[in-house]
């Protein structure tokens, strides 16, 4: 047994959770957008991701990629099985990116490419969440195909967990603009961000009671002995994590919020992995079966050792290029 | 399992629209990443601030191009899944890396330092900000360079093997990358952004120069675009007759298809400039034709032999009209890029480059060929290559995803309806900008807007580069 398909399946796991919370982040922001008031608060709120949106969203690219380099059998049953959301995704994410330009371009205009970028975040959120809830709930496959029809990934658990990541990433984006902003802004979503932390931790208790009883191994995973004792530590972590968020938020704390938000989601991405692990389509393609050739994955691998330390790096230089508070003069 | 007929059409029709939209904006903004590179380098050792200007000017039209590139991209890179599942199980060994490679390589160095280039100027150095854009420009050339190598391999395939499940695997990734004709296609495809932008760009500063003969800024634009048509013309001809012999040597069927031939010609090959292949009758009708003009071309030899497309048996052959008309349209207007180069020559050696009114309504008439032509020699290569997706390996017809029609109906609808109005409105707001002249004293001139009375405002770089939050 070789080593390399679990490489390769820890460095897409690492790709997605960092799509997931960057691009959270200005997802979000797009999501609660029409509760900002139109003018200087749209334009912070806008101008505090506009630097990094596109780097964010390279990670969902990265993802897709590497899906398709390093487990090809695993990419060919899962997207057509999520046909209809990934399609809705490309065309919301289509439909909220051009926004970020064309918002400036002509103020008659504007409103629509606000409702666009609204839009357009909110339903990629869902979309991205149902293609989770469509993994997790199981595929139909024959052979090397999928073998279901158009609706299947629509169910009352996808749509649970389209809405969950729609409040989550809502949530991650109140927090950056806590980070972000000040004044009257900060206030507004410092409120937002007590109210989507509830509403996100609600949503993550639901999906978590509802994935044991999906029919898949799920159940034993989590609540087989000696199982029971290494997993009972995600929720309990969750717990202590979302009283800390609550207590620091409260006391005015401006950069642990959104930290701790990020320590959230990776807990969430620990028991995904303790679900799913070790298969890649739940019930029907593992790791290893899915995996390519040890040619393909080694030479992939060799220069993501070394591309994504140096991505990571400038990306962190970027970020820190632009640090601080939106539309504060002086501070730096 | 083979898909059915009409949804294989439809996922067809869908890809080819999806990337006819996507690849006319890289080929714009691959050209004017590099334009962008070259201005600001100038004016970092010149320091006339003609070059700054001009450089915010276009600064704001690449962010337009290329958010619109990125988001029309990422629909390329899970379309391959979703309509196209069967090639993704069996290529993904081999072009997966390609693309993975291009992700880590290219669209992360492009996304990471664009907002430093964009929004950057007051936090970073003059030195560091023109390092920024040396990044994003080297980015959309390494993009550009895995892949088509990953189209070039599907064309000329090599260095693969076959697994027991029918997945090509890798065996020499030199030569899978390096595969015969991708030298070809990377060199004909990047002078072709080069053309397709110095024409935008051409053509740009001939609208301002009718208005304003004496416009600085435009007269550099016009100069610097059209010293890049006359060098790049020519060159791109070469390169692109050097491309269709490598063709010739590795998908003669496509070369039969562009020349038209159906019969073969043993004793010299006609060229035909005009006509209409007809499939059915087994000839090209109306032809005007130069005798053995075609044996020359491509066997330098007037009397060389020609095989035609009776040597190939008729469910391998591509779509003969469509590859026939799409190669005239891409020469034809290469041709005319070619004379407008060799006009502004003539008339900078006249001394009336920027007074010509002729060579301004030649260069405004020639603004759009490069995207037009770019999309000619696109659908030839592509269109040349069916009905295989690998070329002689694996048909189109058995690389689709197992979805029925209407599922694929529903996208190709939903897809066209947004990119219309997505592409529409994009294409309006850049002509909108394209129409504004050069500001002389760049962006550091007011500019109304909620933010600006702010001061200098941080994130958005407002103060000397243009903030995402202003209209401008």
């Amino acid at each position: 047994m070789s080593a390399l398909p679990y490489v390769w399946a820890g460095v897409l796991v690492f790709a997605v959770y960092a799509y997931v919370v960057m691009d959270g982040f200005d997802l979000g922001i797009g999501i609660l957008f029409p509760r900002y008031a139109p003018g200087p608060s749209r334009d912070l709120a806008m101008n505090a991701i506009a630097p990094v949106w596109d780097g964010n969203e390279t990670w969902l690219v990265l993802g897709g990629g590497g899906l398709m380099a390093a487990f090809p059998l695993a990419y060919a049953i899962i997207l057509p099985a999520v046909y209809a959301p990934v399609v809705a995704m490309l065309l919301a994410l289509t439909c909220r990116g051009v926004a970020f330009e064309f918002r400036w371009r002509n103020p008659r205009h504007r409103r629509y490419w606000d409702l666009a970028f609204f839009a357009g975040s909110t339903l990629a959120a869902f979309a991205q969440g149902a293609v989770l809830g469509a993994i997790l709930q199981g595929i139909a496959v024959e052979g090397r195909h999928y073998a279901g029809g158009t609706w299947d990934w629509l169910s009352p658990f996808s749509a649970l967990c389209g809405a969950s990541l729609v409040a989550g990433y809502a949530w991650l984006g109140a927090c950056w603009l806590v980070m972000k902003t000040e004044g009257a802004l900060q206030a507004q979503a410092r409120r937002q961000a007590l109210a989507l932390g509830a509403a996100t931790l609600v949503c993550i208790l639901a999906v978590s009671l509802a994935t044991p009883f999906l029919g898949q191994r799920y159940y034993a995973r989590w609540f087989a002995w000696p199982n029971v004792v290494f997993a009972a530590q995600v929720p309990l972590l969750l717990v202590i994590a979302s009283a800390l968020f609550f207590f620091l938020l409260r006391r005015g704390h401006e950069r642990a919020p959104f930290l701790i938000a990020l320590g959230v989601f990776a807990l969430c991405f620990t028991g995904l992995g303790i679900s799913v692990y070790p298969d890649l389509v739940p019930g029907a393609i593992s790791i290893e079966a899915a995996a390519a050739p040890p040619a393909s994955q080694g030479f992939v691998l060799a220069g993501a050792a070394v591309l994504i330390p140096i991505i990571l790096g400038y990306t962190g230089w970027a970020y820190w290029i632009f640090r601080g508070k939106v539309g504060r003069e002086g501070y730096h | 399992m083979p898909a059915d007929p009409t949804a294989l059409d439809l996922a067809r029709l869908q890809f080819a629209f999806t990337i006819s939209f996507h690849f006319i904006l890289p080929a714009f903004s691959i050209g004017l990443a590099s334009y962008l590179a070259v201005l600001e380098g100038l004016w970092l050792v010149t320091r006339r601030a003609v070059y700054l200007a001009i450089f915010d000017y276009w600064l704001r039209i690449f962010a337009l191009v290329f958010a619109m590139g990125v988001v029309s991209g990422i629909v390329m890179s899970y379309q391959f899944g979703t309509n196209w599942a069967v090639f993704s199980d069996k290529t993904g060994a081999v072009v997966g890396p390609l693309m993975a490679y291009e992700v880590m390589t290219a669209f992360f160095l492009e996304a990471g330092f664009l907002g430093v280039m964009l929004f950057g100027r007051t936090r970073v150095g003059p030195r560091l900000h023109f390092a920024a854009t040396l990044a994003v420009a080297l980015g959309t050339f390494v993009s550009a360079f895995w892949i088509l190598s990953a189209n070039s391999w599907m064309q000329t395939p090599a260095g693969y093997g076959v697994n027991e499940a029918g997945q090509f695997v890798p065996l020499d990734w030199r030569a899978i990358v390096f595969n015969a004709s991708f030298p070809y296609r990377l060199v004909h495809t990047v002078l072709a952004a080069y053309l397709t932008t110095a024409l935008a760009v051409g053509a740009t500063a001939a609208w301002h120069l009718r208005r304003a003969a004496r416009d600085p800024a435009a007269r550099v634009m016009f100069a610097m675009a059209l010293a890049m048509v006359a060098v790049t013309a020519p060159l791109q001809i070469l390169a692109g007759d050097l491309h269709g012999l490598n063709t010739l040597v590795h998908q003669p069927a496509k070369v039969m298809a562009m020349e038209g031939h159906f019969q073969s010609h043993p004793d010299g090959a006609p060229l035909y400039l005009f006509g209409w292949p007809d499939e059915a009758a087994q000839r090209v009708r109306w032809p005007l034709a130069i005798p053995n003009a075609s044996s020359l071309i491509l066997k330098h030899d007037a009397y060389a032999p020609l095989a035609g497309l009776d040597t190939i048996p008729r469910e391998e052959w591509p779509n003969v009209p469509l590859v026939f008309w799409s190669f005239r349209v891409m020469v034809g207007l290469g041709t005319l890029m070619l004379a407008l180069g060799a006009t502004a020559l003539v008339q900078a050696l006249r001394k009336r480059l920027f007074v010509s009114r002729a060579l301004q309504r030649f260069a405004i008439g020639m603004g759009p060929a490069g995207f037009v032509a770019v999309i000619a020699g696109w659908v030839t290569t592509e269109a040349g290559r069916q009905p295989y997706t690998v070329y002689g390996l694996l048909r189109t017809a058995d690389s689709a995803s197992p979805i029925d029609a209407a599922t694929v109906t529903g996208s190709v609808v939903a897809f066209a309806i947004v990119y219309l109005v997505v592409f529409t409105a994009g294409l309006g707001y850049a002509l909108k900008l394209m129409a504004r002249p050069v500001n002389p004293r760049g962006a550091t001139w007011p500019i109304p807007g909620p933010i600006r009375s702010a001061g200098i405002t941080p994130a958005s770089g407002v103060g000397h580069a243009p903030a995402p939050g202003e209209a401008r």
